[in-house]
């Protein structure tokens, strides 16, 4: 029996006024993409020793441009997609609304947070990166700035978790369409997981760069960073697991391969994203190897909900391929539908990701983290996770969401196609670079072109680097216009008028355990415990903090 | 075959590839003693200057064929500046930070940690071939990021190096730390 992953296959009308408020999401979202892809144009070449930042208007150094980098893609960029997607999904899935007005609120708040983190970041009063590091402090509206661009995901979560506590109450005893299950799932780990940053930004920085407390504590801020800082990646890639999920196998012409499984997998990562934070902090002192010992056992085991993804991936594909006439062990890859550049786009992501998982488990490798640890290494191997994996993934989703939400026809399907290749091939270009470069001791975060140290290996890593980069560039300015010329002047008409959505093999039971895998409150309550192993040892051999660090702004 | 025993078989692989990976990294770690930072004292990062001891940054030979590196992280240089060690000894690195966060990279070997302001860092390590390697702030720490270098100096061993590989490279300095006065006092 085939199930759908949505509660009524036919039938769902997206009213005008929610139609707005995603779409606006969405522009948001890519408007900060665009920021960071000129910026990263600008990072890329530093490495190839092209000093273009010089001619960005307002940019002040290198380092400010790095801030604007991070923040736009890294934060703004998949915040408002995955708000905006993912509001989507469940709506559709359920067949039940979120309420618009959250929806409004969601859009209205992440705007503000975006004005009060800009405003600091573009008057150099925020070059501090992503990451914020105390005792480097910022103007206190970058840290409100991002207060609420996370407090626009807890309105997200909320509004989730009202629609589908609505759903519930109507249907007792249906099990959650898969679709909205995922989707709400993401978000449950994201409320969790971003109680640390929460902390450090409201309960320590703000009033800190405000003057009210004089000093931070360095380690501990740190901690609570990256305490949320390795969920955050998850929270980047789990809306395009769902729709790796949901969507890919329909766009493939396969199917998905277990509804259960499919749940296991985005439990497995509710409970075992966040535990996992101190492999961040393999060099850092102050925190014992033994709390880092136990760290990297479990980031281990996040990496296998990742490859049951690979496998249903890989079946929905191939079941896609066999269907359009493809035989033999490879061939059905070959036969698959190249000329969708949703499909292509991510199945193309799929595949740098592959590269990135195997990158990532080499960093979460304790004692082999000290080779790479900080070294260009690592930006290389981001840029084959949230840099293509994600990136492209939420490129293929637009490709139909836009026209979906615009009612408009896609515009300029080559291009599209054309954007992903070039992007895949640059992303790939440039992580070589930066890969090869990290293994030899370049340093990440550094301003190359003006350092005062060098290595003559060095040239070749930042010339592939610039160049994967300027392709990276190029990649994405196709794709952008495609989104502007969709947005604006797309044909009226025959936009798909649905949200493409699979079908299950296995579908999902309505008796046995695996009802319960539904069980929100159990699963959300074994992942605090798992927390409160992970870091009550920490925080009780490390509590009471020491605030000895005053501020320094050395930008 | 089915896609459901596929599928048993692919998983039951990943969990035996993670397993035997795992344990390797720990025996690497706890059997072959490639150690991580570990927690090992605390400072007030406004008082390093007058703890010992960092009060005394430098190069210091403290046993038999064993050197302690007591450096300081600020923005943005390293002291010390240049550190000359021989090759084959036993070097231990004390280190932390007077202002920001920084890190301590001697590129081309495993000695990569982070400089916290409030936090010791002690790394043991032995540098096996003479050579000479950049030492690298590799933590953003302010406009002049790039500019925060050191150099390591790994010299000829007055006795054969364990290492039959070692390239014969002429130590321009005769074998010996400067400043080698031995100093016990360790950490907090």
């Amino acid at each position: 029996m085939r199930t759908p992953v949505v509660a009524n296959p036919a039938g769902f009308v997206l009213p005008d006024s929610h139609r707005r408020a995603i779409l606006c999401m969405i522009v948001l979202s890519f408007a900060a993409l665009f920021i960071g892809v000129v910026n990263g144009l600008g990072q890329a070449l530093n490495y190839a020793r092209v000093d273009i930042l010089q001619y960005f208007p307002g940019m002040r150094t290198y380092y400010q441009g790095l801030t604007v980098h991070g923040v736009v893609n890294a934060i703004v960029f998949t915040f408002a997609f995955a708000a905006g997607f993912l509001s989507l999904t469940t709506s559709r899935a359920l067949g039940r609304l979120v309420n618009d007005k959250l929806l409004w609120t969601i859009f209205g708040t992440m705007v503000l947070g975006v004005l009060l983190a800009g405003y600091a970041i573009v008057t150099g009063q925020g070059s501090v990166l992503y990451t914020f590091y105390p005792p480097l402090m910022a103007h206190w509206s970058f840290y409100l700035g991002l207060a609420l661009l996370v407090v626009s995901t807890w309105i997200t979560a909320a509004a989730l978790m009202i629609t589908l506590l609505g759903w519930r109450k109507d249907n007792p005893g249906v099990r959650i369409p898969l679709m909205a299950f995922i989707s709400v799932a993401t978000y449950a780990m994201w409320t969790l997981a971003s109680v640390g940053i929460a902390v450090s930004v409201v309960g320590l920085l703000i009033p800190w760069s405000m003057g009210l407390i004089s000093h931070s504590d360095p380690l501990l801020s740190r901690t609570l960073f990256w305490y949320s800082g390795h969920p955050i990646v998850y929270f980047w890639l789990l809306p395009a697991y769902v729709s790796w999920y949901t969507m890919v196998p329909k766009h493939a012409g396969g199917l998905l391969f277990s509804d259960s499984l499919t749940r296991v997998v985005f439990i497995m990562f509710l409970l075992l994203s966040i535990p996992t934070g101190f492999h961040h902090q393999y060099t850092d002192p102050g925190i014992t190897v033994g709390m880092k010992a136990l760290h990297a056992g479990l980031t281990f085991g996040i990496f296998f909900p990742s490859m049951v993804t690979a496998f249903s991936v890989m079946f929905a594909l191939e079941i896609g391929g066999r269907r359009r006439g493809g035989t033999g062990l490879v061939n059905w890859f070959a036969k698959l539908d190249w000329g969708n550049p949703a499909l292509v786009a991510q199945i193309l992501a799929m595949l740098t990701f592959t590269l990135g998982g195997i990158t990532g488990l080499i960093n979460a490798s304790y004692s082999m983290n000290m080779s790479i640890h900080n070294t260009a290494w690592v930006p290389g191997h981001f840029h084959m996770t949230v840099g293509s994996a994600v990136t492209m993934s939420f490129m293929g989703i637009a490709f139909w969401l836009v026209p979906y939400l615009t009612r408009r026809d896609l515009v300029g399907r080559g291009l599209a196609l054309a954007s992903q290749w070039v992007y895949f091939i640059g992303v790939l270009v440039m992580a070589r670079g930066l890969i090869s470069g990290g293994v030899d001791g370049m340093p990440r975060r550094t301003n190359m072109l003006e350092a005062a140290y060098g290595k003559p290996s060095w040239e070749l890593a930042g010339m592939l680097t610039g160049l994967g980069g300027t392709l990276m560039f190029i990649g994405g300015m196709l794709f952008f216009a495609v989104f502007a010329a969709t947005l604006f002047f797309g044909r009226k008409g025959g936009a798909p008028t649905d949200v493409p959505f699979t079908v299950t093999a296995t579908p999902p039971e309505t008796r046995g355990w695996q009802v319960k895998l539904d069980s929100f409150r159990w699963w959300m309550l074994a992942a605090v415990v798992l927390i409160l192993i992970a870091y009550g040892p920490f925080l009780v051999q490390y509590l009471p903090a020491s605030f000895m660090s005053p501020g320094y702004r050395f930008y | 075959m089915s896609a459901e025993k596929l599928e048993k078989i692919f998983l039951s692989l990943t969990i035996f590839m993670l397993i035997v990976f795992l344990g390797a990294l720990f025996w690497a770690s706890f059997g072959l003693g490639m150690h991580l930072p570990d927690r090992v004292g605390q400072i007030d990062p406004t008082q390093v200057r007058t703890t010992a001891p960092f009060d005394n940054p430098g190069v210091f030979r403290v046993g038999e064929n064993e050197y302690e590196v007591v450096a300081l992280g600020f923005a943005w240089a390293f002291q010390p500046r240049e550190i000359r060690v021989p090759a084959g000894a036993k070097v231990t690195f004390i280190a932390t930070a007077l202002d920001v966060i920084h890190g301590f990279h001697v590129e081309g070997t495993k000695v990569n940690f982070m400089m916290i302001p409030g936090q010791i860092a002690r790394v043991e390590a032995v540098f096996a071939r003479p050579g000479e390697h950049l030492l690298i702030c590799h933590e953003y720490c302010g406009a002049g990021h790039h500019l925060m270098y050191g150099t390591v100096i790994v010299e000829e061993a007055d006795w054969t190096p364990e290492d039959p590989d070692a390239p014969d490279e002429e130590p321009d300095t005769p074998p010996v730390a400067p400043d080698a006065t031995p100093d016990g006092e360790v950490g907090a």
